[in-house]
């Protein structure tokens, strides 16, 4: 039996998007704002664009925030795209600095607009990008997640974004993907939590994918 | 290094595509969503509409094709042509377009930039530039904004007004040289690189592509990260993976994955 998934709707930018992907990998995707569908939700997708204060308040308004905390509590699969997957960390500097809602420890940053060599880097960081495992990170670190696993092809996926969360603990990052030089995170994980900065919605074959697998876990 | 993007670009009124599709195997050469799917499968990194309706009337039917396309193209989509208000960006996200191309009403009024950008963020807000060459040869280059397809002048700086509308947000830059369009001769090199270089954000060369080498001298000399054609692509010339393996061969870096 297919499961069923709740993307949350706050009225952030283009969350139909999230739902026609999912159907198109035959999951159920139900949207919804309604706190109580969150709440009893088998699985949870947060999506977003937009800025961080935004997504922020728009939760807090409609009280998603704690609907939030209460669904990730009982260990059903979260996964947070863009503005989804940032709004998890502690806090972000975009355009001031807002609180998150800190279900993992970090911040999320402006992506530095000097390369590693000193170069000029163009923000927003707009690419296909394929992910790296991060460096000192076990090798079956991808193991038991919604990434391609090891014997798999690795795909580059759509990124469009000027700020990029920095987790504090090691084991909280999961795959980056390299600008300029720098090592931008580019999905994170902790117990039954996953944040991608990446769309897959918007990422073909290799995106549709990887929203399958999330229905798997 | 960065993977450079190509854009076919659909030219769409009243809900069909106009100058006509020719792609093998297509349904129906007129219906844009018929066109995106094969550019979806084709491996198109992106995909544009620009909605070239001239009366207000029929400008829902854009709509409909961006809420069809989204149903089944997961690619990033750009919906341009005739965006005035910060509502009618909303309803195009809401349709399902992921960024959205000011042109004429930036022009008019380069705040709309700011607050579309604020609004919804600078990422899905591409500002078009429409440039024309103006100076003459042996002067130093000068380039002006034209609005209407190329057709009205309006005396300001093309380079002035592609910093301003970085400065006030735009996540991106659309250039298209007005003079080079359907031209197929190549890009105007000169304005590309003069604007990407000077730009904190991306640029999208667009305007007189006629071979593959085109595309790899946008990248390579116009220092753009996208590259933007249409007539190439619609009437068979070239496919996209043709394309793409071209600009890797030149040792451009691009997405390769073949989706379907």
């Amino acid at each position: 039996m297919t499961k069923q998934v709740v993307v949350i709707d706050y009225g952030i930018g283009n969350v139909f998007s999230v739902c026609n992907a999912l159907k198109e990998v035959n999951v159920d995707a139900v949207l919804s704002g309604d706190l109580n569908v969150i709440k009893s939700a088998d699985r949870i997708v947060l999506p977003g664009v937009g800025a961080f204060s935004r997504a922020m308040s728009a939760l807090k308004d409609k009280g998603i925030d704690d609907a939030i905390r209460a669904f990730v509590e009982t260990e059903r699969p979260f996964l947070g795209i863009c503005i989804g997957m940032q709004v998890l960390m502690q806090h972000s500097t975009e355009m001031g600095t807002h609180q998150g809602l800190g279900l993992i420890e970090g911040i999320v940053d402006r992506i530095d607009s000097k390369t590693t060599d000193g170069a000029r880097l163009l923000v927003p960081h707009i690419s296909w990008a394929q992910l790296h495992k991060p460096k000192s990170a076990p090798e079956d670190i991808w193991n038991q997640c919604v990434l391609p696993q090891r014997n798999d092809h690795n795909p580059a996926y759509y990124f469009v974004h000027s700020y990029s969360a920095r987790p504090v603990h090691k084991d909280n990052l999961l795959a980056e993907a390299t600008y300029g030089g720098h090592a931008l995170t580019a999905a994170i994980k902790k117990n039954n939590i996953t944040g991608l900065q990446f769309h897959p919605e918007r990422s073909g074959k290799a995106g549709l994918e990887l929203l399958n697998r999330f229905t798997q876990i | 290094m960065l993977k450079a993007r190509v854009i076919p670009c659909l030219d769409v009124k009243d809900g069909r595509v106009v100058k006509g599709v020719n792609f093998v195997d297509l349904k129906d050469a007129g219906d844009p969503v018929e066109s995106a799917k094969a550019y979806d499968a084709a491996g198109a990194d992106e995909l544009c509409f620009l909605d070239i309706t001239a009366s207000h009337e029929n400008r829902d039917t854009i709509f409909d094709v961006v809420r069809r396309t989204a149903e089944e193209c997961f690619m990033p989509v750009t919906v341009g042509g005739g965006i005035r208000t910060t509502d009618n960006i909303r309803d195009l996200l809401k349709a399902g377009a992921d960024k959205v191309s000011i042109n004429t009403a930036a022009v008019l009024r380069r705040e709309f930039i700011k607050e579309a950008a604020e609004k919804f963020g600078a990422q899905c807000i591409v500002a078009s530039v429409d440039a024309k060459r103006v100076s003459k040869h042996g002067e130093p280059l000068k380039w002006e904004i034209f609005t209407h397809g190329g057709r009205t002048p309006t005396g300001i700086d093309a380079i002035d007004y592609a910093q301003e509308v970085v400065d006030l947000g735009a996540g991106e830059i659309l250039l298209t040289s007005m003079d080079r369009d359907g031209t197929k001769i190549g890009f105007d090199i000169d304005l590309t690189r003069k604007i990407a270089d000077m730009v904190s954000v991306p640029v999208i060369a667009s305007g007189g592509v006629g071979t593959l080498d085109h595309l790899v001298e946008g990248v390579r000399d116009g220092h753009a990260t996208a590259v933007l054609a249409a007539s190439i692509f619609h009437f068979g010339e070239f496919s996209i993976h043709e394309a793409k393996a071209h600009m890797v061969k030149a040792g451009i870096p691009m997405r390769m994955d073949r989706d379907k």
